[in-house]
């Protein structure tokens, strides 16, 4: 008797599949709809941003940032700034920390709001997570609009602090906020958490196991999924973080679901620091004047911060000129992606887009 | 049997148009007008009912998802069925270069005709059944095989490895999820002692109880089984958007894709009816059908349970395909097996006995229970390993890292 059997085949997942978060390729080897193998095609979004920003000035480089991980655009000028401060040594004005801290808590929120939308999505929902997260997307997305005028690349950073201090009528509007965050966190999560079906498709299913995330220098909410307390903004306090008082969240298991609650729970830690912050926030200006053609030292340095999807560092030489020698950055999505091939090998196909949801990638920052 | 009230909706010009025919012509003449007649009848529903639906469900959903839903074409976005026709229409008609023509074709229309067909069995009213078939349940049940068949000649022709896996899966969801369906439509029929559709709504009119009471347990295992079949949420895997793009019909546009959006719209129409007509009294409702038009009734049975169908889609996610199989054999085949096994004593107690009607009462009592005993000893066995850890994190507020293994020991060569 012979024994009958299909052999493998490769299917492209990507780069125009509604679940690759952008173009990025998985190019998978199915036995069946068994993973046998997964290779990562890159580069599809690469503008060669590191090349550009050596002919441009460091304050010409913020836009840039913007447009890496272009759904938490804050957080993205924040670290270039804090890599030009260090490296310039300018001291930002206490009004300016505490702006920086907020937005970017903000845009956490943000961002983990459309991670975890996207990862129900993935999981098979008919985009219904996804409507209600991006409620509160909304929400911050009009915060920053009132600020700087700008929803998506907001480009709100400046070397030595923010580009303009918040309006009057943001007040009211972060407070309505901050008042109605929670309440809705404890929604998603009475509505999701207990879940037998998400729990079925996202519990034990991409595990990733400590010392793997760790060997792979694998961060944020992917790390903290696995069951290790690190978070830059307590290891290493940039921007004044060591006077708020807030928790890590930290998973049991290392899985898609792991993770999923973990940026839900940061949600609700990020809404702590933002109310601390607002009732801490001093007077004074926002920025302190700094040279448009910058030229710091000369000198390398490399400074990094918590961005919602990991450790996202800038390393910056300088030549004393007016534009960096060097810039290159340590791009979160991309290394949280160096593991996905461990993760998902031996899953179906249904598994490894739930998992690739879960490490909650964006190409634009993977390619840059 | 007449109604009390005669009026334009019962149809009583039909029924005398039928009666005149019957006298004044050769003998099929009738046969042949009313076949044409109901023919239209069902079609221009089906048709208009698929409308409906597209609308119905694209409001619905927006509303479940905290957003307006269209608005724009005609009154509360009422004709944007309408637009999106004729956009579908419109549009250029692709197929790929590998695809083996006449297979390709073929589908669409091959999953439109048992779509149809599944409404001639339904009865509408007491006299108004196109196919009044003795085999009524058995017929509905071949039907949604054929849609399976159709739906894998569709993804295979397709010759696309997306195509081909929803093609797959459809084969295996239809051969797991017809098992519990047929046991499960198997109950209403020992019930009844009747396969047909009007002959079970007869039953339940005539003895003042819907199925769905006696049957509390086939009525979720049915409902399940036909959530699977219609490829509708938690168990749309067969199109399953976000893993493989769109399943069976990825390569397939303009009205092509088209025919494929309004079968499964009509199949859950269809399935809201089977429902309505076999576990809910289909177009009685408690004398109520004395003095609103029976059809008005079905109609809004079946309306009720494909609203149902629409919040299941605007709300759970989906579950993998082994996770939908184990669900399908573990849990509905021997919760529709034991059912049968109860059903079946009962109802030869209460026939064979010739037990007082008041026993229905009685058997209600009993399987509410007994069903709600079987159901919770089947989830907690099915879902036991999934709080074996805690769902929620756990909070720490410094940071802390573990020793770092040796270098590449986790990484092997």
């Amino acid at each position: 008797m012979t024994e009958l059997r299909t052999p493998p085949y490769v299917v492209n997942i990507g780069p125009q599949h509604p679940s690759t978060h952008g173009v990025f390729r998985l190019r998978v080897t199915l036995d069946g709809e068994r993973i046998v193998d997964a290779e990562m095609v890159l580069g599809y979004l690469h503008r060669s941003m590191e090349k550009l920003a050596e002919e441009r000035t460091y304050t010409q480089n913020i836009p840039f940032t913007d447009r890496m991980d272009y759904l938490a655009a804050m957080t993205g000028n924040l670290g270039y700034c804090l890599a030009v401060e260090k490296l310039a040594g300018i001291e930002v004005p206490e009004r300016g920390s505490y702006l920086r801290v907020i937005f970017a808590e903000l845009q956490r929120i943000a961002s983990h709001c459309m991670a975890n939308g996207t990862f129900i999505n993935d999981c098979g929902a008919w985009q219904t997570p996804l409507m209600y997260m991006f409620r509160e997307r909304e929400q911050i997305l009009d915060l920053f609009e009132m600020t700087c005028g700008a929803r998506l690349t907001t480009n709100y950073m400046r070397i030595g602090g923010v580009a303009f201090d918040v309006p009057d009528e943001w007040y009211p509007a972060i407070e309505k906020f901050v008042r109605e965050m929670p309440a809705r966190i404890s929604e998603y999560e009475e509505m999701l958490l207990d879940n037998e079906i998400l729990l079925a498709r996202a519990r034990d299913v991409g595990v990733l196991k400590p010392e793997v995330a760790i060997n792979a220098s694998v961060s944020g909410p992917m790390l903290r999924g696995s069951g290790i307390a690190w978070d830059v903004r307590k290891a290493e306090p940039y921007c004044l973080y060591d006077r708020f008082d807030f928790d890590i969240p930290v998973g049991h298991n290392g899985d898609c679901y792991d993770r999923f609650v973990v940026r839900m729970e940061e949600m609700r830690q990020s809404v702590r620091i933002i109310e601390q912050a607002l009732s801490q926030l001093p007077g004074g200006p926002p920025s302190v004047p700094v040279p448009l053609a910058l030229r710091p030292e000369p000198g390398e340095v490399y400074a990094r911060i918590e961005s919602p999807k990991g450790e996202l560092g800038f390393y910056i030489v300088s030549d004393g000129g007016p534009a960096p020698y060097r810039w290159h950055v340590r791009s979160p999505s991309l290394i949280n992606l160096s593991v996905l091939k461990e993760m998902t090998v031996g899953l179906s196909v249904a598994d490894a887009i739930v998992t690739l949801g879960s490490v909650d990638i964006n190409v634009g920052e993977i390619d840059r | 049997m007449t109604l009390p009230v005669a009026a334009w909706y019962d149809f009583d010009p039909l029924r005398e148009l039928y009666d005149w025919l019957r006298d004044h012509t050769a003998g099929e003449v009738v046969y042949v007008v009313a076949a044409v007649v109901g023919a239209v009848g069902i079609l221009t529903f089906v048709g208009l009912g698929a409308l409906v639906n597209v609308w119905l469900e694209r409001r619905i959903i927006g509303r479940i998802q905290v957003r307006r839903g269209p608005n724009r074409v005609g009154p509360f976005g009422a004709l944007q069925p309408v637009a999106d026709a004729i956009k579908l229409i419109q549009k250029e008609v692709l197929q790929p270069r590998v695809s083996d023509s006449k297979l390709f074709n073929l589908p669409p229309i091959l999953v439109f005709i048992p779509a149809m067909l599944t409404f001639a069995v339904f009865a509408w009213a007491p006299d108004l059944v196109y196919a009044d078939l003795n085999v009524g349940v058995l017929y509905l049940l071949a039907l949604s095989s054929i849609t399976s068949l159709a739906i894998f000649v569709a993804g295979w022709s397709s010759n696309n490895k997306y195509a081909l896996l929803g093609a797959m899966r459809v084969i295996a969801m239809a051969i797991s999820y017809e098992v519990p369906m047929v046991l499960t439509l198997l109950a209403p029929v020992l019930f009844a002692g009747t396969m047909s559709i009007s002959g079970i709504v007869d039953f339940q009119r005539h003895y003042d109880v819907w199925l769905a009471f006696l049957l509390p347990v086939p009525v979720l295992v049915y409902a399940i089984a036909a959530t699977a079949e219609l490829n509708r949420t938690p168990a749309d895997i067969a199109e399953a958007e976000s893993e493989i793009v769109a399943g069976y019909h990825t390569e397939y546009s303009g009205m092509k894709f088209g025919l494929f959006y309004a079968v499964e719209l009509i199949n859950s129409l269809a399935v809201s009816g089977i429902m309505a007509s076999l576990f809910f009294g289909g177009y009685s409702l408690y004398g109520i059908d004395e003095y609103v038009p029976p059809w008005t009734i079905f109609i809004g049975k079946m309306y009720y349970f494909y609203l149902g169908l629409i919040w299941l889609r605007g709300t759970l996610p989906r579950l993998r395909i082994d996770q939908l199989m184990a669900f399908a054999w573990k849990m509905l085949v021997p919760l529709a097996l034991i059912n049968i096994a109860v059903v079946a004593l009962e109802v030869l107690l209460w026939r064979e006995l010739e037990l007082d009607d008041a026993v229905l009462a009685a058997y209600v009592g009993v399987n509410f229970v007994l069903g709600g005993l079987l159901l919770a000893v089947f989830f907690r066995m099915l879902t036991r390993g999934y709080y074996r850890l805690p769902t929620r994190v756990r909070l720490v507020h410094d940071v802390s890292v573990p020793s770092l293994p040796a270098p590449g020991s986790a990484f092997g060569p």
